[in-house]
């Protein structure tokens, strides 16, 4: 298998990247930790013209604590997530999560950056970023702005970035506990349901991923908390666009959402 | 056992395969070689409007295209195996065209071939092929396939049968006992279409020497011999002495690589065209889409007993897929490699297997690790426990009442079947006492029993099967339809210095031949392993053998390597005689040398190779070398057999199913290596629990995969299985001089019910009787709240 | 693109196409064939290497993203005529059949090893979740990367 041909670019800053990418528009894809893209190119699936590797802009490759936040540059690894101190004391989520994708190859190259901006609906981490209510930092020709989790995820496959902007940061607010619990497809090992729980006061706020084409908070499980898991129930209340394959129907995926929720608020 | 014979001898093999010095096709790169690209169907069914290859022409680097109508479109790829319809009908038997012409029959269907000089170039060029296609509809289900008013696969027969075939007792019969049972089980699913997945994929060179007007066809294949022979007679037209096929290491075949695919024939006849050697290698999407896939019968089944849980009678129809064309071995797979398994290790009275074998607008369906026999245990594995439960009977008591009592075949005759065969030798009752004592049966069922009380689905299945392998005679796969002979080759160079080189028409694609096979000639031999060399897989140095599959290799290939050491033997025995001054019969052989026996009078192997080429001083008449080959043809297959146990957890919020122990007792006849078995074994287990648990090629209903990539094709992971644990019963096998049966499939064979039945077990507190496999999660939940 | 890599020890300068894949790279144009394609898009892990000392599947990073690193494949594992301890432990163990597969494990073995050199069985079978192997069951794989923790750690 061998991609069509295209023209690489190795940027060595963001700001060689941005304007790499503001040169050539449509035709260019940003290259991270590739393991998206770069299948899907094989396949000539996806067919750039060009591709501007990030993967060296040292800039984007820490993780650190400001304030209440940790902030984890966009090309870090799933590895580097996963194994971090930081993350692992104070977003241990993220950690949880990190750990559930792929397998140690995948995660020693797939970047977090990499993974949002792809917005694969069943990837991992959006039920974590919605939980932990992340902000996504981006920079594009108009500069730096940052992007709820609410925000973020619009469409299969579609994000609020914008075709000029590269994702050069996510910031995490602490979180004190937090648990990701996640039933894996059987052949591809994403997430047929994800769900990220945390505990925010009395209350919780839930992240889900697999189920429908857009991850979403569940907020009727949030609403009806009780300290319990009894409000597991509302998993799918207000839910469309479920996703329906060979290994899960509409019907077992919402069941699958509703325990895996459940789950969670047990896991808490 | 000898001084090798049954020791866990470390395999020569791994050093290059450690170390990454592994000689795959893939791997080879002949000067001036060029690569190659397929253009493929993107419909099941379709008829091929215009192909325009003008602009791809153009492209950098391209060599040639070729298209149906470019001088390939007369050739085609036959079948080997002819099974005609029960009303005599002779079977119907599409030529595999090398490229498609006028029409598409399935998915992945190759319409050109692109030649260039580096792969991306041929990729690249191939994207420029334009076709134009017209869809028509398209049938994969082979039950639906014989639907009237069904799409054709081919228009020039009025429906889409291949053939029709039964075996066993008269049918009417066999109904009237059901009707008069005291109990009738009943079972209807399907045993679904598994993608072989041998982890290398398919690869080829062909390498036309003009000079010497000789093709070599570097290939993949687990049977080089056979490969060159329909190439060559049935495909082409050239001849045979001037092709060479040479298999190095092969990375895996399951049976997926035993047949001679439309590719091999291509790249052999686009080689002479462009006159230098064309390398293809297949990409895992063209693998999903073109390797031969196994399985998928539509199965319908009734077992009747009497009130004591003894089988009376076993009635079965069934719907079994072949694919577009058919592939190699593909007609004898749900027949004589089925129906002839339906007795098991039951002493059932009658027995009749009717089966109906359509086309299908898929990929061909051929023999995959079991062929025929996992999907013939299956069904008698599962019915019978599920007759158990219905008769509330425990599923091992019903096993031992109807289970063929113990014969070794020497004092106590072989087993006749209802449905043709003859079983070698059988102690089945030991294999399913041991599984029991392994596990711990009673203890287990206590637990259970404890684990519900708690909300936990805990459940075991046993399954105790039966195959036949190390196949086989060749007068009697004659008579079944086979056109091949299925005997061995197996030839002892012993060389001037004492060393052996041993020349086997097998093929090792991870099976350890180079290490089990030195390991008996050098016990034989009374020499160091070390001195034997074992040869394979080049048509130039073998003589013509028949290959690796069917888990015949040791069976049939060691048999013919015994008899040409045996020759070995005989003749050094005269030489030594002459060089001792001594009677042959006066003479004993034992660690390598020959003695007088009662003296110290001895001459060595070695001393006796020299003299047999340097034959200055030597016996009156005898020809000089110590050369020999042999041909060995068994008088029966042989037919191993075990138990097989499962235990399982299921989740009760989600159905899926966690594999917490699994335990085999095998019993193969005599052991070479236990090591080597022990992991064909652990191997074929796993195979088999992906089978029950995780696999299926699904095609939607306009013929589109929807699992053709690992992203939806689910294969066993490492943490998906535990460890295996194995123990054996030893029952040599009476027609063999060296008692064995064959390892190389049991694992799969055994291991699929096993579960199945596990799974049910766990469930069978809340009415589940059947879960059509794979028992994907959702599957095993949705039954649970069915 | 000129690339400059250093597989196994010495460097490597390539003038080379982008689309190029490490995989690819290795076999075909460095004739480093113990690096095997089964299937291209990161699913096998029969082409792991390792890449500046972590395991990475080679089919899905492209030659020029390896520019400047350090590739270590299964010809780099041996010193000579030594095995690395974990191939030796697949011999001993029987780690392995058609041996297709084993570089990859190999090499996904030393990352395992590397972070973890007390693995437990269950750590070891979650660390080989991205190898498919279809002749072993996977069985003996686990048990010679068990006992090649122990020869490493001895």
């Amino acid at each position: 298998m061998i991609p069509a041909k295209f023209d690489y670019i190795k940027a060595s800053s963001l700001g060689e990247a941005l304007t790499l990418l503001q040169e050539h528009g449509d035709e260019a894809k940003i290259l991270s930790g590739g393991h998206s893209l770069i299948p899907s190119m094989k396949l000539r699936l996806a067919t750039p013209s060009v591709l501007i590797d990030i993967g060296g802009i040292s800039e984007m490759n820490t993780i650190t604590e400001e304030g209440d936040e940790i902030v984890i540059g966009a090309n870090c690894t799933h590895h580097q997530i996963a194994t971090s101190d930081l993350v692992r004391e104070h977003v241990n989520i993220l950690s949880q999560a990190a750990l559930c994708i792929g397998d140690i190859q995948v995660r020693n190259r797939g970047t977090l950056g990499g993974s949002l901006a792809h917005a694969d609906p069943a990837s991992d981490y959006p039920a974590t970023v919605l939980a932990c209510e992340a902000t996504i930092v981006a920079e594009g020709k108009d500069g730096k702005r940052t992007i709820g989790a609410n925000d973020f995820f619009q469409a299969l496959f579609l994000t609020a970035l914008q075709d000029d902007e590269i994702i050069t940061a996510i910031r995490f607010p602490k979180v004190s506990q937090g648990t990701y619990q996640k039933f894996f497809q059987s052949a591809s090992r994403f997430a047929v349901v994800g769900v990220a729980a945390i505990k925010k006061g009395d209350g919780v706020q839930i992240g889900v991923t697999g189920v429908s084409g857009v991850p979403f908070r569940a907020t009727a499980v949030e609403n009806a908390y009780d300290g319990t898991s009894s409000a597991a129930k509302h998993a799918m209340d207000g839910v469309d666009d479920i996703i329906s394959d060979h290994f899960a129907d509409e019907e077992y995926r919402s069941h699958l959402a509703r325990v895996y929720v459940k789950r969670a608020l047990e896991a808490l | 056992m000898g001084t090798f014979i049954g020791k866990p001898i470390k395999r020569r093999e791994d050093a290059r395969f450690l170390k990454g010095a592994g000689r795959y096709t893939d791997d080879i790169k002949l000067p001036k070689m060029t690569q190659s690209a397929f253009v493929r169907s993107p419909y099941a069914h379709a008829k091929i409007v215009r192909i325009d290859t003008t602009n791809a022409r153009n492209m950098a680097g391209v060599v040639a295209i070729y298209t149906a109508e470019d001088g390939c479109g007369e050739y085609g790829v036959p079948c080997g195996w002819q099974v005609n319809f029960k009303n005599g009908e002779t079977m119907r038997e599409p030529k595999h065209p090398l490229l498609a012409k006028d029409k598409i029959r399935h998915l992945g269907e190759a319409v050109a071939i692109v030649i260039a000089e580096t792969l991306e170039q041929a990729r690249d060029a191939a994207e420029m092929v334009e076709v134009d296609y017209e869809p028509l509809p398209a049938v994969t289900d082979p039950q639906k396939a014989m639907d009237s008013g069904a799409p054709l696969v081919h228009d020039e027969w009025p429906d889409n049968a291949a053939f029709d075939w039964c075996i066993g007792n008269d049918r009417a019969e066999v109904e009237a006992a059901l009707a008069s049972a005291h109990h009738v089980t009943e079972m209807e699913y399907r045993n679904q279409r598994l993608a072989p997945n041998a982890i290398e994929p398919r690869s080829y060179i062909a390498d036309y020497d003009v000079n010497a007007g000789k093709w070599t066809l570097y290939t993949s294949t687990q049977n080089p011999h056979l490969i060159r022979l329909l190439l060559c007679a049935f495909v082409l037209g050239i001849p045979e002495h001037k092709v060479r096929v040479l298999s190095y290491d092969v990375g895996g075949g399951f049976g997926s690589k035993i047949y001679h695919y439309t590719e091999e024939a291509l790249l052999t006849w686009v080689s002479k065209e462009i006159g230098r050697p064309v390398k293809w290698t297949s990409d895992r999407s063209e693998a999903f889409l073109t390797d031969a896939h196994g399985r998928d019968h539509v199965v319908k089944s009734k077992m009747g007993f009497d009130k004591d849980g003894k089988i009376v009678a076993h009635l079965t129809d069934e719907y079994c897929a072949l694919g577009a064309y058919l592939s190699t071995f593909a007609p004898a797979v749900p027949t004589y490699l089925h129906g002839t398994l339906f007795q098991g290790v039951y002493t059932t009275p009658l027995i009749h297997l009717n089966v109906t074998a359509p086309f299908t607008h898929t990929v061909a369906v051929d023999a995959y690790r079991g062929a025929g026999r996992p999907e013939a245990t299956y069904l008698l594995e599962r019915i019978i426990s599920k007759a158990a439960k219905e008769m509330n009977m425990d599923p091992a008591e019903i096993r031992f009442k109807n289970f063929i009592p113990p014969f070794d075949g020497v004092n106590e005759p072989g087993y006749q079947t209802q449905v043709a065969l003859q079983y070698d030798s059988g102690n089945y009752e030991a294999v399913l006492k041991r599984g029991l004592e392994m596990l711990g049966y009673e203890e287990f069922r206590k637990e259970q029993e404890e684990a519900r009380r708690n909300g936990k689905l805990l459940g075991v299945g046993i399954s105790t099967y039966i195959e036949g392998c190390g196949i086989a005679p060749s007068a009697v796969v004659g008579s079944l339809g086979a056109r091949a002979g299925l005997y061995e080759v197996g030839a002892v160079r012993v060389q001037p210095t004492g060393k052996v080189s041993v020349f086997t028409g097998t093929h090792s694609h991870g099976q350890g031949h180079e290490t089990v096979f030195a390991q008996f000639v050098a016990d034989k031999l009374g020499i160091d392993m070390a001195d034997v060399e074992i040869e394979h897989g080049d048509t130039d140095q073998v003589a013509f053998g028949m290959g690796t599959y069917g888990s015949r290799s040791l069976a049939v290939g060691g048999s013919a390597i015994i008899k040409s050491v045996e020759k070995v033997l005989e003749k050094g025995a005269k030489i030594a005689a002459h060089k001792l001054e001594a009677a042959e019969e006066d003479l004993e052989y034992a660690e390598g040398k020959w003695t007088v026996k009662g003296t110290d009078k001895s001459v060595s192997f070695g001393d006796v190779s020299l003299t047999a080429y340097v034959p200055h001083d030597y016996p009156e008449g005898l020809e000089p070398g110590l050369d020999f080959s042999s041909f060995y043809d068994p008088t029966n297959f042989t037919y191993p057999f075990g138990t097989h146990i499962a235990v399982v957890e299921v989740d009760s919020d989600t159905g899926k199913v966690h594999l917490k122990r699994f335990l085999a007792c095998d019993d193969v006849g005599n052991v070479m290596n236990p090591m080597i078995v022990d992991g064909q074994i652990q191997g074929g287990v796993v195979q088999g629990v992906g089978q029950a648990l995780l696999e299926e090629v699904v095609y939607d209903e306009v013929g589109q995969m929807l699992s053709g990539s690992y992203m939806e094709y689910a294969m066993p992971r490492a943490d998906d299985v535990p460890m295996i644990e194995t123990d054996r019963t030893v029952t040599p096998c009476p027609h063999n001089p060296l008692g064995v049966k064959g390892a190389g499939e049991a694992g799969a064979i055994g291991s699929t019910p096993a579960v199945v039945n596990a799974v049910v077990d766990a469930l069978s507190h809340l009415g589940v009787t059947d879960i059509q496999m794979p028992l994907t999660p959702q599957r095993v939940w949705k039954a649970m709240h069915a | 693109m000129n690339i400059s890599i250093t597989i196994n020890g010495k460097l490597v300068t390539h003038d080379i196409e982008p689309r190029i894949s490490l995989s690819h790279f290795l076999r075909e144009h460095l004739d480093l064939t113990g690096t095997h394609i089964g299937c291209d898009t990161s699913g096998c892990g029969a082409c792991t290497v390792t890449l500046d000392g972590q395991a990475v599947k080679s089919c899905t990073v492209l030659a020029v993203q390896a520019d400047g690193s350090e590739v270590t494949t299964i010809e780099g594992m041996a010193q000579g005529d030594q095995m690395h301890p974990i191939q030796e432990a697949f011999r001993e163990h029987h780690g392995l059949q058609c041996g297709f597969c084993t570089p990859g494990m190999v090499m996904t073995a030393a990352d395992i090893l590397k972070n973890n050199p007390n693995p437990t069985e269950e750590e070891i079978r979650h660390g080989l979740e991205g190898n498919f192997c279809r002749c072993t069951g996977y069985h003996n794989i686990v048990k010679s990367i068990q006992h090649a923790a122990e020869q490493m750690k001895a």
